[in-house]
C-alpha cells in the first residue's frame, strides 16, 4: 500500500480509514457539510487531527509537516495566491508552463497579474502548482468545479496520465459521471461516516 | 534663565475650553465622539494628577522597591492598553500576556541601558530619571506593540488562503507567514520612523518643548530629545519584534499549521 489512512478524525469529521495503492484513484462523494474538505485538510495535516497516516510505511507523525505536504499534495476548492504575478507562484515557471499549456493555458500566463486569471484558470494553475512538487498522493477538492467541458476533459486526462505513472489520487467530486471516469474506488458518505462502496 | 511660568488651575480650565468646544461640535454634528473625548480628557487629568502625586512621593523616597513597583504598574497598564486596541485578540489572554511581557523586556532593557550608559544618575534607579524615561519609552513601545500585534492578527485572518496555499505546498511556517510578519513590523515601526523624520522640521517633540518651557537651554533639550528618540526607536523595535514573533509562534504550531482557532471568535 502506498498510503494508509487510519481513523483520521477531528471535530466535524467522523473517523475515516482507507488505503490507496500507487496509481489508484479514490473518489469521495457526499452532501455539502459532511466533511469532505475537512477530511482532505486533516490528511494534509492542515488542521489539528487525531489518527495516523502512513506513506510507504513511514508515519506522518515522524515526518516534518512541510516534507509530508510535499509528498501528499492538496489542492483546495478555492486555492490561495500570495504573489503579484502568476509565475511568481512557481519555482520553475518555464517547466510549469508546459503542464499549464496542456490544460489550455497560454505559455505567457506566467506574466499575468494575479487579478487576471478566472476562477477556472486559477483551479488549473493550482493543479499545475501542486503537480510541480511531484507528490506521491494528490488530494483534489472539486478540481473541475468552475471549468468548461473541454477543460474538464483536459484535467481528467492529465490526472489519468499521472495515475498511470504511479500517482495516487483522492478526488472529491459532486458529479457521478466524473466519479466513474476518474476512479475505480469510491468513498461515500452514508449519513454516519465515509464508507467504501464495494466493486465499482 | 532657568525660571518657568507656573500654571494655575484657572490656566488649565481655560485650555480645556478647546476640548469642550470639540465635544460641542461632535454633539452638533452627531459624530458620537463627545463621550469618548470627554472620558479620555477626564482620565488624562485624573491619571496625570495621580502620577504627579506619586512622583512627589517617589522623588522623596528614592527607594528602588517603590520605583520598581511604580514601573511594574505602568507596564501592566501599558499591556492592558495595547491589548484593548486589538481588533482580533488572541484567546486565553495571550494578547495581554505577549504585549505586556515584550513591553516589559524592551522597556526594561532600554531604560536600564540609558540609566547605566548615557545618563548615569546617582543612584542609577533615581526615580527622577527612571520613571519619566520609562514612561516615554513605554508610551511609544505600547503603540508599536499594539499596532504590530493588530497587524499580525488581522493580516493572518485576511490572508489565510494565501498563507495556507504556501503551507500546502510544503513551505514552512516562517516563510509562509513572512509577508504578514514583515508588514506587522513595518506598521509597528512606522510611527517612530515618522516621528524621527518629522521632528525638528515639522514637530517639536513634547519632551523637548517641555524642557524648553521649563527653562532648559535649547541645545541641552535637543540632546535629551535625540537620546530619547534613539531609546524609543530601539525599545519599539525590540518590543514589537518580540511581540510579533511571539504571536507568529502562538498562531502556528509545530506541525506548521495556521492556528486562527487561537484567536477570539468575533461575537
Amino acid at each position: 500500500m502506498l498510503m494508509d489512512v487510519r481513523a483520521v478524525r477531528r471535530t466535524g469529521l467522523q473517523p475515516v480509514s482507507f488505503s490507496l495503492a500507487a496509481g489508484e484513484g479514490l473518489a469521495v462523494s457526499g452532501p455539502s457539510g459532511c466533511g469532505k474538505s475537512l477530511m482532505l485538510r486533516a490528511i494534509a495535516d492542515l488542521d489539528p487531527n487525531q489518527g495516523e497516516v502512513c506513506l510507504d510505511g513511514a508515519l506522518r507523525s515522524a515526518m516534518a509537516a512541510p516534507a509530508w505536504r510535499r509528498l501528499v499534495g492538496y489542492v483546495p476548492a478555492e486555492p490561495g495566491w500570495w504573489a503579484d504575478t502568476v509565475g511568481q507562484h512557481f519555482s520553475d515557471w518555464p517547466a510549469a508552463a508546459e503542464l499549464a499549456a496542456r490544460l489550455g493555458l497560454p505559455l505567457d500566463a506566467g506574466d499575468w497579474p494575479m487579478t487576471r486569471p478566472s476562477s477556472g484558470e486559477r483551479l488549473r494553475l493550482a493543479l499545475v502548482r501542486a503537480l510541480m512538487n511531484r507528490p506521491r498522493v494528490l488530494l483534489l477538492d472539486e478540481p473541475t468545479a468552475a471549468l468548461d467541458a473541454a477543460s474538464v476533459t483536459r484535467v481528467e486526462d492529465l490526472i489519468a496520465e499521472n495515475l498511470r505513472a504511479g500517482l495516487a489520487v483522492v478526488w472529491v467530486s459532486h458529479d457521478p459521471a466524473q466519479v466513474t471516469r476518474v476512479a475505480r474506488r469510491r468513498l461515500r458518505w452514508d449519513g454516519e461516516g465515509f464508507r467504501e462502496e464495494a466493486g465499482a | 534663565m532657568s525660571g518657568y511660568i507656573a500654571l494655575s488651575a484657572g490656566d488649565l480650565a481655560l485650555a480645556s475650553v478647546l476640548v469642550l468646544c470639540n465635544a460641542a461640535l461632535s454633539l452638533r454634528w452627531q459624530l458620537g465622539l463627545e463621550r469618548k473625548l470627554l472620558v479620555a480628557a477626564a482620565r488624562m487629568v485624573l491619571q496625570l494628577s495621580l502620577m504627579g502625586w506619586v512622583l512627589v512621593k517617589l522623588f522623596a523616597w528614592v527607594s528602588p522597591w517603590a520605583t520598581l513597583l511604580a514601573a511594574l504598574t505602568m507596564v501592566g497598564f501599558a499591556g492592558h492598553e495595547a491589548a484593548s486596541r486589538q481588533q482580533r485578540p488572541m484567546s486565553g489572554g495571550w494578547s495581554y500576556g505577549l504585549g505586556t511581557l515584550s513591553m516589559f523586556l524592551a522597556a526594561a532593557l532600554v531604560t536600564i541601558f540609558a540609566l547605566t550608559g548615557a545618563l548615569r544618575p546617582d543612584p542609577w534607579y533615581d526615580p527622577r530619571y527612571a520613571i519619566p524615561l520609562l514612561g516615554m519609552i513605554l508610551g511609544n513601545t505600547m503603540t508599536g506593540i499594539g499596532l504590530g500585534l493588530n497587524g499580525l492578527t488581522t493580516g493572518l485572518v485576511n490572508r489565510r488562503a494565501a498563507i495556507e496555499a504556501r503551507l500546502m505546498l510544503g513551505h514552512d511556517r516562517r516563510s509562509a507567514l513572512a509577508p504578514v510578519t514583515r508588514e506587522a513590523l513595518v506598521s509597528a515601526m512606522m510611527p517612530i520612523i515618522n516621528t524621527m523624520s518629522a521632528s525638528g522640521v515639522v514637530a517639536l517633540p513634547g519632551m523637548m518643548t517641555g524642557q524648553i518651557l521649563g527653562g532648559v537651554p535649547p541645545a541641552q533639550a535637543v540632546k535629551y530629545q535625540i537620546l530619547i528618540l534613539f531609546l524609543i526607536g530601539g525599545g519599539t523595535g525590540l518590543g514589537a519584534l518580540a511581540a510579533v514573533m511571539g504571536g507568529v509562534y502562538r498562531l502556528t504550531d509545530d506541525r506548521h499549521r495556521l492556528r486562527l482557532d487561537r484567536l477570539l471568535s468575533r461575537s
